[in-house]
């Protein structure tokens, strides 16, 4: 079985977001870059996998993403990723969702992959878009927002099960190759322990540009984005409203309730 | 007149509220644009759905009725779905961001090769008459406006963004019926089983009210007050929680708001016993009404509420009850 893991590093979820002048997106300075926690989840399923297989194949990751990735890379690789791709070029910079998947699935395609692991969605651009591009791109089927996989290693199929509405879930049988979007619940990631970080160390990180894979500069970009960001803007900062402390609960209800109907008139 | 499309979802054979929302949105664009509104109804015995369309804002319904759609699965419903724009040429298609939504519109969106915007909480047109919209990135801590100028401009709406206007009975849609062929290889993917989830309430992304309860409600026998004050508020209500609960397992994972939750749009949202960290701020700070109820008068939730109450949530809880009660009765 050989897995891929598809990553992307992301502003810490902890970050206050600030804005660049003049549109340029957001401030990256001081910010903290961690990876994507649902990517998380897809790394801890992808060596979950191969030690239930018994240590058989290779789980490579790949990552597009700027220079300061390979902190993010090397975490994982930590946690027990075999090798990893780096797609690193500034031409990829500023492609949508349809650019990076046509990126990752350029990359892909060179690797042999039964099974494609991503995050259900990126916490940076919240888009979930990516691994349904990805698959129709490499023609395989997807499943998103999966929260349990079970490999048919002889067969070449997957049982997995994702959420859907209302708390239901669907259990879906799927053959492989394919792609997988993480939620979260599907795993506990692990911490990388310390010899994990010695050997990350002499792990392959292969750097692999835009004309290595055969791409041409209008074909990904800002230049080939079909969703072109204009702006950025912040949320308006919410007002604290009324506060009421202490008081009789019966009385403080009453009061809340009569403002609900009559000011607020969401009842 | 290519048409603006609009993706009507349903469920247990009854309309969802998001194809008011749509077509009410669909209509808005369709003044400037001059062109039809058209929605698009998938499904099998799917047909009766179709009339109540046109009062919404509907000019002409497909109907795409067949068995094999009985079930939803990614590849059949993108199949019939980019068969049917490639014939049509739609110039806008608008989905909701919901669990079919989100599934579908990217892969429907990849196979035409255009753009899709996902999640987005605004809609309108540039002065070239592009689909412009507006949608949250990094968890609702900013903003960022699109543009697609390529046909079909796709979009998902995050559920109760557009508020839908009341159907006008003297309007009638045109019911066209589409026939559907669909290969055997976009049947890979097999559905084997629907496990049914403990509630058969609301969605949270779709809920117009939710209370929600964190770690303060100490164990899960506790949220049913919060499933009480949910009923009490009737059809549209449900409960939600904060991490810490669903990690104490006092409420399930599909109950998490948050970022690494759900995202929440509703109407009303009620914080009982939850602080307000960023990451659970991140799930429903666009809700248009914030209630807290925390006990300690410091906590950061306090910040974006516009009603908070310090007290203790055992005590206003089913105080509120029984105030709501009295409201209702007298509906
Ligand atoms: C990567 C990452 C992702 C995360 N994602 C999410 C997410 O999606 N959703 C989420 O919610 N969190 C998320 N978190 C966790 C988040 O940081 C907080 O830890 C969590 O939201 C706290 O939950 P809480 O408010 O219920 O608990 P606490 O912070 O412990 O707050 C409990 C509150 O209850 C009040 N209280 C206690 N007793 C009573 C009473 N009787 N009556 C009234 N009030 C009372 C207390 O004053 C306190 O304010 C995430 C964290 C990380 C690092
Ligand atoms: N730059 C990237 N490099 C590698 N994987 C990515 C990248 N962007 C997105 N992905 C994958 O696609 C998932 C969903 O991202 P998105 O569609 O942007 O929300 C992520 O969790 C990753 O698994």
């Amino acid at each position: 079985m050989n897995i891929v893991v598809c990553m992307k590093q992301v502003p810490d979820t902890e970050t206050k977001i600030r804005l660049k002048e003049g549109n340029g997106g957001i401030q990256t300075d001081g910010v903290k870059w961690i990876i994507n926690p649902y990517c998380e989840f897809a790394v801890e399923e992808a060596l979950r996998i191969r030690e239930r297989n018994g240590g058989q194949g290779t789980v490579t990751l790949v990552c597009m993403g700027p220079d300061r990735a390979v902190e993010s890379i090397r975490t994982a690789l930590a946690m027990g990723v075999d090798k990893a791709i780096h797609l690193n070029d500034p031409l990829f910079e500023g492609s949508d969702n349809f650019g990076v998947a046509k990126i990752l699935a350029r990359a892909i395609q060179t690797i042999p992959h039964d099974i494609i692991l991503c995050g259900k969605q990126a916490v940076d651009d919240d888009a979930s878009q990516v691994p349904q591009i990805l698959a129709e791109q490499l023609n395989i089927p997807h499943v998103m927002v999966v929260e349990k996989m079970e490999v048919d290693v002889a067969n070449k199929k997957v049982t997995t099960s994702r959420r859907i509405e209302g708390g239901a879930k669907e259990v879906l049988e799927v053959p492989l190759p394919a792609v997988f979007g993480a939620d979260k619940g599907m795993n506990e990631p692990r911490y990388a322990s310390l010899p994990g970080i010695m050997k990350a160390k002499s792990k392959e990180v292969k750097k692999v540009t835009a004309a290595d894979l055969g791409l041409k500069p209008e074909e990904i970009g800002v230049a080939a984005a079909k969703v072109k960001i204009q702006a950025y803007s912040l949320p308006p900062e919410r007002q604290a409203g009324k506060k009421i402390e202490g008081g009789d609960p019966a009385q403080v209800a009453h009061e809340l309730a009569k403002w609900l109907r009559e000011e607020a008139r969401v009842i | 007149m290519a048409g603006i499309w609009v993706y009507a979802e349903h469920k247990d054979g009854k309309l969802k509220s998001t194809a008011a929302q749509l077509l009410t949105g669909a209509r808005t664009l369709a003044e400037t644009l001059s062109e039809e509104v058209v929605a698009v109804l998938l499904g099998s015995g799917v047909e009766a759905m179709a009339a109540p369309l046109g009062p919404l804002g509907a000019d002409k319904v497909l109907v795409a009725d067949a068995q094999p759609l009985g079930q939803y699965l990614t590849e059949p419903y993108c199949h019939v779905l980019t068969t049917l724009m490639k014939e049509r040429q739609p110039s806008i298609f608008l989905g909701p961001a919901s669990s079919i939504g989100k599934d579908l519109f990217p892969r429907v969106a990849a196979r035409l090769q255009t753009g899709l915007a996902s999640d987005c909480t605004g809609i309108g047109l540039t002065e070239n008459k592009d689909l412009k919209l507006k949608r949250p990135v990094y968890a609702g801590k900013a903003f960022i406006e699109v543009v697609i100028s390529g046909r079909p401009a796709m979009a998902s709406i995050r559920p109760n963004t557009l508020t839908p206007k009341p159907a006008d009975s003297s309007k009638t849609a045109l019911s066209e019926k589409i026939s559907v062929s669909i290969p055997p290889e976009a049947f890979r993917v097999k559905l084997k089983e629907v496990v049914k989830g403990k509630s058969e309430k609301v969605d949270l992304t779709e809920a117009s009210i939710i209370v929600s309860g964190g770690r303060a409600m100490q164990n899960s026998e506790n949220y049913k007050i919060l499933w009480d004050l949910a009923s009490a508020f009737g059809e549209g209500a449900t409960v939600g929680a904060s991490r810490a609960a669903v990690d104490s397992s006092y409420a399930s994972h599909d109950m998490q708001v948050g970022q690494t939750g759900k995202v929440v749009n509703p109407n009303l949202y009620i914080a009982c016993g939850i602080s307000g960290a960023i990451q659970h701020l991140a799930g429903m700070r666009t809700s248009k009404v914030i209630v807290a109820i925390n006990k300690d008068p410091e906590a950061p939730i306090f910040q974006k509420a516009d009603f908070g109450i310090v007290g203790d949530l055992f005590k206003l809880v089913p105080a509120l009850i029984e105030e709501i009660k009295k409201i209702k009765a007298h509906d």
